[in-house]
């Protein structure tokens, strides 16, 4: 019975510091939200403008998918369907950025 | 019948079987949307110019929209954790704020777009309307449809919390996923629409 206690406090006391963790990553979250419509108004060359813009909402999906959908500490099985379903995205996304501004596959 | 493993996790898969289904469909879902995507890229780098989305769409409505689907997250989050902590009743508030908050990004989303249609900006004026309405059309869908497994869960749904409250919880879990890859598909979304 004192164990059975035990572990019902040891189990409060981990979601207490999970929802601390959802707090500090709801505060992440709202600054960086700030920071990519800040960089928006200064204009940066188009280049530049996408690095930012992706590599803050990169960061924000990262803090989403790590702490509010587990992904830190997840099972095995899991990783390897998104490692799958990651590899298959990024081939997706690739694929049209390499195309010439012709519209095709070959250089003018 | 019962249905199996609910609860109790399949060795083989160290999971329960709505676990891995719903990471599946949300599998899926990620190249759904990478399909949209990547039809973005393909129309928008075969084009000698393209439109900044702040000179056509409404930024600070759009900012707003993120903050409340960012909040909406945090109180899901914060729903099943209440389950862990077996507080039913501030589940039910944190859920309750959930469902709201997803009311509040769709009538947001409906001023923005009576907005362009009163301006006689349709899908089919412009290559740039066509992929913000289908995109945004896409997402807007993934709302209403998280919204209304989030409002069984509330409601009809809840009565499972008596009967088999780690089943319920799991169930909740499982929802949460969904709504956090919605509001994972909108940080991407948001800049790539509307600050680009």
């Amino acid at each position: 019975m004192t164990s059975d206690h035990a572990a019902t406090h040891d189990h409060a006391a981990d979601i207490d510091k999970q929802v601390r963790i959802y707090i500090t990553v709801f505060v992440a979250l709202m600054a960086l939200t700030i920071i990519t419509v800040a960089v928006s108004y200064v204009h940066l060359p188009l280049p530049a403008a996408v690095g930012v813009a992706l590599l803050v909402a990169t960061v924000k999906g990262t803090l989403v998918a790590c702490y509010f959908m587990h992904l830190i500490a997840e099972k095995k099985l899991i990783y390897a369907v998104l490692v799958v379903t990651v590899v298959f995205f990024v081939v997706l996304l690739v694929l049209p950025a390499l195309t010439h501004s012709n519209g095709y596959w070959i250089p003018e | 019948m019962e249905i199996p493993y609910t609860v109790a996790v399949r060795r083989d898969t160290g999971l329960t079987n709505g676990k891995i289904g719903i990471w599946l469909f949300l599998a899926s879902e990620v190249m759904l949307f990478g399909a949209l995507f990547a039809s973005y890229i393909l129309i928008r780098t075969g084009v000698p110019s393209w439109p900044r989305g702040d000179t056509i769409l409404n930024v600070p409505l759009a900012t707003f929209n993120t903050i409340v689907l960012i909040l909406s997250s945090v109180t899901m989050v914060m729903a099943w954790a209440s389950l862990v902590r077996n507080r039913f009743g501030t589940f039910r508030l944190y859920l309750g704020a959930t469902i709201l908050l997803g009311a509040v990004f769709l009538v947001v989303k409906y001023f923005e777009y009576s907005h362009k249609l009163h301006l006689g900006l349709y899908p089919g004026t412009s290559n740039f309307l066509a992929i913000y309405f289908t995109l945004t059309g896409l997402h807007m869908l993934h709302v209403v449809g998280g919204m209304a497994v989030n409002a069984y869960l509330w409601g009809p749904g809840a009565k499972l919390w008596k009967t088999n409250p780690e089943w319920f919880t799991n169930r909740v879990e499982n929802s949460g996923l969904f709504w956090h890859f919605v509001d994972l598909v909108w940080i991407f979304l948001f800049p790539t629409l509307y600050l680009l």
